[in-house]
């Protein structure tokens, strides 16, 4: 089976190599690198994945500038056919700053830096991510940010909680974001942002402290929607 | 043309930012502060004549995020021009 999948580079990513490794170990297909000055993406992409890090030094705001790099005309162009789209951490970022995903992740409400594994809760299984998981299982992905604080109008977040378009809500909310919101799905639940790192929860440890292999069920889940559709 | 863009967060969306140095303020001793709000200034050198409108799409695109944040756009020069 065919499993093609991008992953950005921007100057500053540094999960580009982690989110490409967690792909190619469950797709078992080479994970192909994209740069963001590129102005188009390989053809007939089936997954395309933001890293985390800080693109461009998170100058202005965390993915305001790479959210109007070259290649992300590409990827709204991309995402505008339906073909799956993960941001995490400050891909996440990069998605709400170039305006496929709604609302803005600002400053940790406590101000520092946010290290650590968390508790999250599956909020629907619906999409292509998350449909492997049941509705309300707890699953432990790390977190590593200082802008993850989710925010939008409270309309928004009505909306988006009808809709089922909250993917994963924290259990223990680290760091201010409104309605313990961890990830969110765009409207046809192809985009994915999140701010947890699945891509570093890829292998069972020799203790539950040190990691676990919660982060890729998501990725199972994409391939196999993708291979079953 | 000189011009200031002032970038702020949104009444009622919450500062942690602010809200630190507020706290600090009052460490230093500093009485009667009520509030503490942070912004971002960004002064540009545009071409003589550049319209509102477009310092206005500049402000909406890029440099202030509509979502959390107002922009202010103040000319510091070049006011004989028509806006």
């Amino acid at each position: 089976m065919a499993f093609r999948a991008a992953v950005i580079t921007f100057p500053g990513s540094n999960c580009d190599r982690d989110m490409a490794v967690a792909i190619e170990a469950v797709s078992g297909q080479p994970a192909l690198r994209v740069w963001h000055g590129d102005a188009d993406l390989p053809d007939n992409l089936d997954f395309i994945a933001l890293p985390g890090g800080f693109s461009y030094g998170d100058y202005l705001r965390s993915g305001a500038m790479a959210a109007k790099s070259p290649i992300l005309r590409a990827v709204v162009e991309a995402a505008g056919r339906g073909v799956p789209v993960l941001g995490v951490c400050n891909g996440f970022q990069v998605l709400t700053e170039s305006g496929l995903l709604p609302g803005a992740l600002m400053r940790n409400a406590g101000q520092t830096f946010v290290c650590r594994t968390v508790d999250l809760e599956v909020a629907n299984t619906s999409s292509p991510f998350t449909t492997g998981f049941a509705q309300g299982e707890h699953i432990r992905i790390p977190v590593a940010h200082h802008d993850g604080n989710y925010f939008a109008d409270q309309a928004t977040l009505d909306a988006l909680e009808g809709e089922g378009r909250v993917a994963f809500r924290y259990a223990d909310n680290p760091n201010g974001s409104q309605r313990d919101i961890a990830g969110v799905l765009s409207a046809n639940g192809r985009v994915l942002g999140m701010m947890p790192h699945p891509e570093r929860a890829m292998e069972p440890a020799a203790h539950p402290s040190l990691g676990g292999a919660d982060g890729r069920k998501l990725f199972e889940n994409v391939v196999g929607a993708l291979v079953a559709a | 043309m000189k011009v200031r863009i002032l970038v702020r967060l949104k009444p009622g969306v919450l500062d942690p930012q602010g809200r630190a140095v507020h706290h600090s303020l009052d460490s230093l001793g500093f009485a009667g502060v009520e509030d503490v709000r942070i912004g971002r200034l960004i002064e540009m050198d545009v071409a003589d004549g550049t319209s509102d409108e477009t310092l206005t799409k500049m402000c909406e695109q890029l440099l202030a995020n509509m979502v959390i944040e107002d922009f202010a756009i103040e000319k510091l020069d070049g006011q004989k021009e028509p806006a």
